[in-house]
């Protein structure tokens, strides 16, 4: 209806908002409620990091210690994003083409991993695959490691990003339907074809913000990765745990220069997240709630 | 034979055009694949995810209710759970306040900056936790940028319970701004024109008339706060102090029993706080259900 | 509605007009302007104490706006508005004590029936605030009165439209308001409910006696209902009267084409005669200047053959039986529309021949470029 359009800024009886001085009071407290609470950790990062200069934190990247824990980081993304990104199209594909009973449930399982805390996401797998765990002694018994290892974390990290891509894809397809798919069938094309040329350009834009975000997990996770890494220096810290271990050290420019690391990735997400909402906002929909 | 006669002897039978049909899980489609991405899925599901969660849960059963209980009156590990429960409880309700704030602000009102605000409200998801947990140790440390003035007020917030409510109010207020802010942004704006025409003021029409509507949407966050804040570690184990029996927190207890082996210690631990995880899950569907029952939506 | 009611009715009319009844509504040059949009331009209308108006329109035409004007809703940039003798055009909305009614109703989701009937008495000021025991009887009567009884507890989630619709009523009765406002109230229900509300609206104003105004785009709904319409296009007020005048004395081409159908021919106008095509249309000019014009007629007054003001030569393009005899479809040269007739079967009427009309009632309006453009969109609006 054009003709109850607002009234224009500075109508003086407007009943839709409240009084300008009221307006502004609540305002200020909310811009300094997120500027104490949030912008300011944000801003000691980097600030800690470049308190001796730029010299010192390109210099504390380049550490051998700070080295391998970003090459190890940078090894667990590369192996649990794809992985999960796999899942996530197997799980979305499944549940919203077809038609099966008990799908609220299975979608109930799959966002298990948000619900559980990080150190008992670690635990889980302590107690499966540790020394004393259901496959302890058959591991030991082959002079397998996999906690205080890297497959450990690698595993614990797939368990944490689990159903990042799940979750993006499933209701965004469940949106989108089944009937260009069946379009494409009709005209020929094969399954394999027609996921390909039809479903992935649909999804696109939600796949790209799932794996984002995913990976910014991957790389970030601490408590599960801390749990089943046993902090062996140079062999099985990433790049938060290499954090916690500088900062114990009191060495606080390598501490806050990995975390400047991990701070400006996180940045570098919340930019495209904020850029793919604003652009391909419809091409996201689909998002009734989403939890992080 | 009559058409009419041969129609009158089909029926339910092997190999006729009777009425049963075979029994089916999925419903058939002409779209393929659901086979191999089913299996795939219920595979990868259960392998990475099920199994252990259900090794936990077989650990934990084979502890019993005595053996959950006994661990959750150890000194140490009630101190520890009870810092845990009550500090996430304070931390979600100083969220729902400034969140509700925040959202509010967010959504109805124009001023510069409100898109990069709006962005910067989703930091604490983004954000390792490990990273926030140095940054904000870094903060209000006593010779820090927050830590310094608080302390010529005599006020401690680095290694203290104080700290630890300073790091579950940033780890929670996303949730509570995201959970609420389209419902905000939902509300139709005859609401309040019609509570004006009835002779309502401003604040009238905020209390009685928009805040109700968000309560269900409140409380959802607020769960979500409350459950997350109850997990977390990273952000909070280098401000807290990790002081036995007066900041240390439940993850860090599970992280203690299990440098001491105490494999059943830990699983005691973790089963309880799963069980409150689950437990503020669930009064969210409950809340949710409900309210969409009464009023017709969420 | 039987006897028992009919007393209560008759207790809830004196309960919610006891100070309300005879307001009536001067709205003197309203004007507002949306940016550079002017939806209402130099405005002015009278309403009678205790009359029901409908504000009929097409989308645009400013008909909402000037409800809102009226409620305090929006505030003109010019003009001003009366109840009574009391200018109101400086109070604010809870002061100027309307009922308003909204298209989706509005009601409060998460309160009761009873307790969003009660809204507007519960939120006076401590010192006129009736007591509990008052406002539960208010809200009581006005249940009945909207017969709704037993309804109270319930919410709105609960109820049908029309249900909803006759709650949103009461909760604005409820305040004893000076006039009663209604925004296209019955918009956003399927057409057999609309009809039952529509005749129960009319019921209710002779209960309450309150002055009514209401908006609408539906012609046939303002023609059934209201006591005068007032017909807006473009912000501006083409004309005010009760229904059969609009009908049988329209003052423009818009009311003309809005309010029932109607055939505009162009014609041009030399010296007081009219002439269409080459022939020459026996229309009154009424003095008509020279120029371009258009003679307005409905299609129920063309006959087929006979003498009458025009004659018109047709060409059939389509026969089609109907119960009464045949519908004929009718093209004429230099009108681009079609027109569809009735008529006997002996009228003589032949696929693709030529024939005859004429017809009567009509009326001429000069055309100008910026009328024109107004008619050719009403005309497309109902």
């Amino acid at each position: 209806m054009s003709e109850t359009t607002a009234p224009r800024a500075g109508a003086h009886r407007n009943v839709r908002t409240e009084a300008p001085l009221t307006r502004l009071a609540l305002i200020l407290v909310a811009v300094a409620f997120l500027a104490l609470f949030l912008l300011a950790p944000l801003g000691v990062v980097f600030a800690q990091a470049l308190q001796k200069g730029f010299g010192a934190f390109a210099g504390a990247l380049q550490e051998p210690d700070a080295v391998a824990a970003i090459e190890l980081t940078l090894l667990v993304a590369a192996i649990a994003v794809p992985v999960n990104l796999l899942f996530g199209l197997a799980a979305s594909w499944s549940i919203a083409k077809f038609s099966f009973p008990g799908k609220s449930l299975l979608i109930t399982l799959i966002d298990l991993p948000f619900s559980v805390s990080p150190v008992v996401s670690g635990l889980v797998y302590v107690l499966v695959f540790g020394a004393q765990g259901v496959f302890g002694d058959w591991l030991a018994a082959r002079d397998l490691e996999i906690i205080f290892a890297v497959p450990g974390i690698v595993l614990a990290t797939i368990f944490v990003t689990f159903p990042f891509i799940a979750r993006e894809l499933i209701p965004l397809m469940q949106e989108q339907g089944t009937v260009e798919e069946e379009a494409a069938l009709t005209l020929g094309a094969s399954g394999f074809q027609t996921f390909v040329a039809v479903t992935l350009p649909n999804i696109k834009w939600g796949l790209l913000y799932g794996v984002l975000l995913c990976n910014a997990r991957a790389m970030g996770e601490f408590g599960a990765v801390s749990v089943v890494s046993g902090h062996i220096r140079g062999l099985t810290n990433t790049i938060p745990l290499q954090v916690e271990i500088l900062y114990n050290e009191y060495n606080s420019v390598a501490a806050f220069a990995l975390a400047a690391l991990l701070a400006s990735l996180a940045l570098v997400t919340l930019a495209l997240k904020t850029f793919l909402e604003w652009r391909h906002g419809d091409a996201l929909k689909g998002h009734a709630r989403r939890r992080h | 034979m009559s058409d009419q006669a041969r129609i009158e002897r089909t029926g339910p039978g092997p190999g006729t055009l009777g009425l049963k049909k075979p029994w089916r899980f999925a419903a058939p489609s002409v779209l393929p694949g659901f086979s191999l991405t089913f299996g795939y899925t219920l595979a990868y599901l259960g392998l990475i995810v099920l199994f252990p969660l259900s090794v936990l849960v077989w650990r934990a059963s084979s502890l019993g209710f005595g053996g959950l209980y006994a661990i959750a009156t150890e000194p140490r590990v009630a101190a520890g759970l009870r810092t845990t429960f009550s500090i996430s409880f304070a931390a979600a309700a100083i969220d729902v306040v400034f969140g509700l704030i925040v959202a509010w602000v967010l959504t109805r009102y124009e001023f510069p900056g409100r898109r990069l605000l709006d962005a910067v409200v989703d930091l604490p998801f983004a954000l390792p936790t490990a990273v926030a947990g140095i940054s904000l140790a870094s903060l209000y440390a006593p010779n820090g940028l927050f830590g310094g003035p608080l302390a010529l007020l005599d006020v401690k917030v680095a290694f203290t319970r104080l700290g630890i409510l300073v790091a579950l109010i940033f780890v929670g207020l996303p949730f509570i701004v995201r959970t609420v802010q389209p419902i905000i942004g939902e509300l139709e704006v005859e609401l309040e024109e019609a509570s004006a025409t009835l002779g309502a003021t401003r604040a009238q029409t905020v209390w009685r008339v928009l805040l109700p509507p968000l309560a269900p949407a409140l409380l959802t966050g607020f769960a979500l706060a409350f459950a997350r804040a109850v997990g977390e570690y990273g952000s909070v184990i280098f401000i807290a102090g990790n002081i036995a029996y007066v900041s240390e927190i439940a993850p860090l207890l599970i992280v203690v029993k299990l440098e001491q082996y105490d494999y059943a210690g830990a699983t005691g631990i973790a089963t309880i706080m799963l069980a409150i995880s689950f437990g503020a899950l669930l009064a969210i569907n409950l809340i949710q259900a409900w309210s969409r029952r009464r009023f017709g939506h969420v | 509605m039987n006897g028992a009611t009919e007393t209560l009715s008759r207790d809830t009319l004196a309960a919610a007009t006891d100070s309300a009844h005879g307001f009536g509504i001067r709205i003197e040059g309203v004007e507002q302007d949306f940016g550079s949009y002017p939806a209402l331009r130099d405005v002015s209308l009278d309403i009678a104490p205790g009359e029901l108006v409908a504000l009929l329109g097409p989308s645009g035409s400013g008909k909402t706006t000037l409800l809102r004007v009226i409620a305090g809703l929006n505030t003109p940039d010019r003009g001003a508005v009366y109840f009574g003798d009391d200018n109101a055009t400086d109070l604010s909305v809870q002061e100027r004590r309307v009922g308003f009614v909204f298209q989706n109703y509005a009601l409060f989701k998460h309160m009761t029936v009873a307790d969003n009937i009660a809204f507007g008495l519960k939120a006076r000021p401590r010192a006129s605030r009736p007591s509990r025991v008052a406002i539960y009887q208010r809200v009581t009567e006005l249940l009945e009165l909207v017969q709704l009884e037993g309804l109270g507890e319930r919410y709105p989630a609960q109820l049908s439209g029309g249900q909803r619709q006759r709650v949103a009523l009461a909760r604005a009765l409820a305040i004893e308001p000076r006039v009663l406002l209604l925004d296209e109230p019955f918009g956003a229900l399927d057409a057999r409910v609309r009809k039952d509300l529509r005749r129960w609206l009319r019921e209710i104003h002779k209960k309450t006696g309150l002055t009514t105004v209401f908006v609408t785009h539906d012609q046939d709904e303002a023609m059934e209902l209201a006591d005068r319409v007032v017909v807006l296009n473009q912000g501006r007020i083409e004309q005010v009267g009760a229904p059969g005048e609009l009908y049988d004395h329209p003052a423009s081409p818009f009311v003309i084409s809005f309010v029932g159908e109607a055939v505009a021919l162009p014609v041009t106008v030399t010296n007081g005669h009219v002439t269409f095509g080459g022939r020459e249309l026996h229309v009154d000019t009424h003095g008509l200047r020279d120029g371009a014009a258009r003679v307005f007629f409905r299609p129920a007054d063309i006959a087929i053959g006979g003498q009458g003001e025009g004659d018109l030569e047709g060409r059939v393009e389509s026969l089609r039986r109907t119960a009464g005899g045949v519908r004929a479809t009718i093209a004429i040269d230099g009108y681009d529309q079609k027109l569809e007739i009735d008529s006997a079967l002996s009228s003589g009427a032949k696929l693709g021949g030529k024939i005859p009309l004429s017809f009567s009632n009509a009326r001429i309006f000069p055309s100008d470029p910026i009328s024109d453009s107004d008619f050719s969109e009403a005309g497309d609006g109902i």
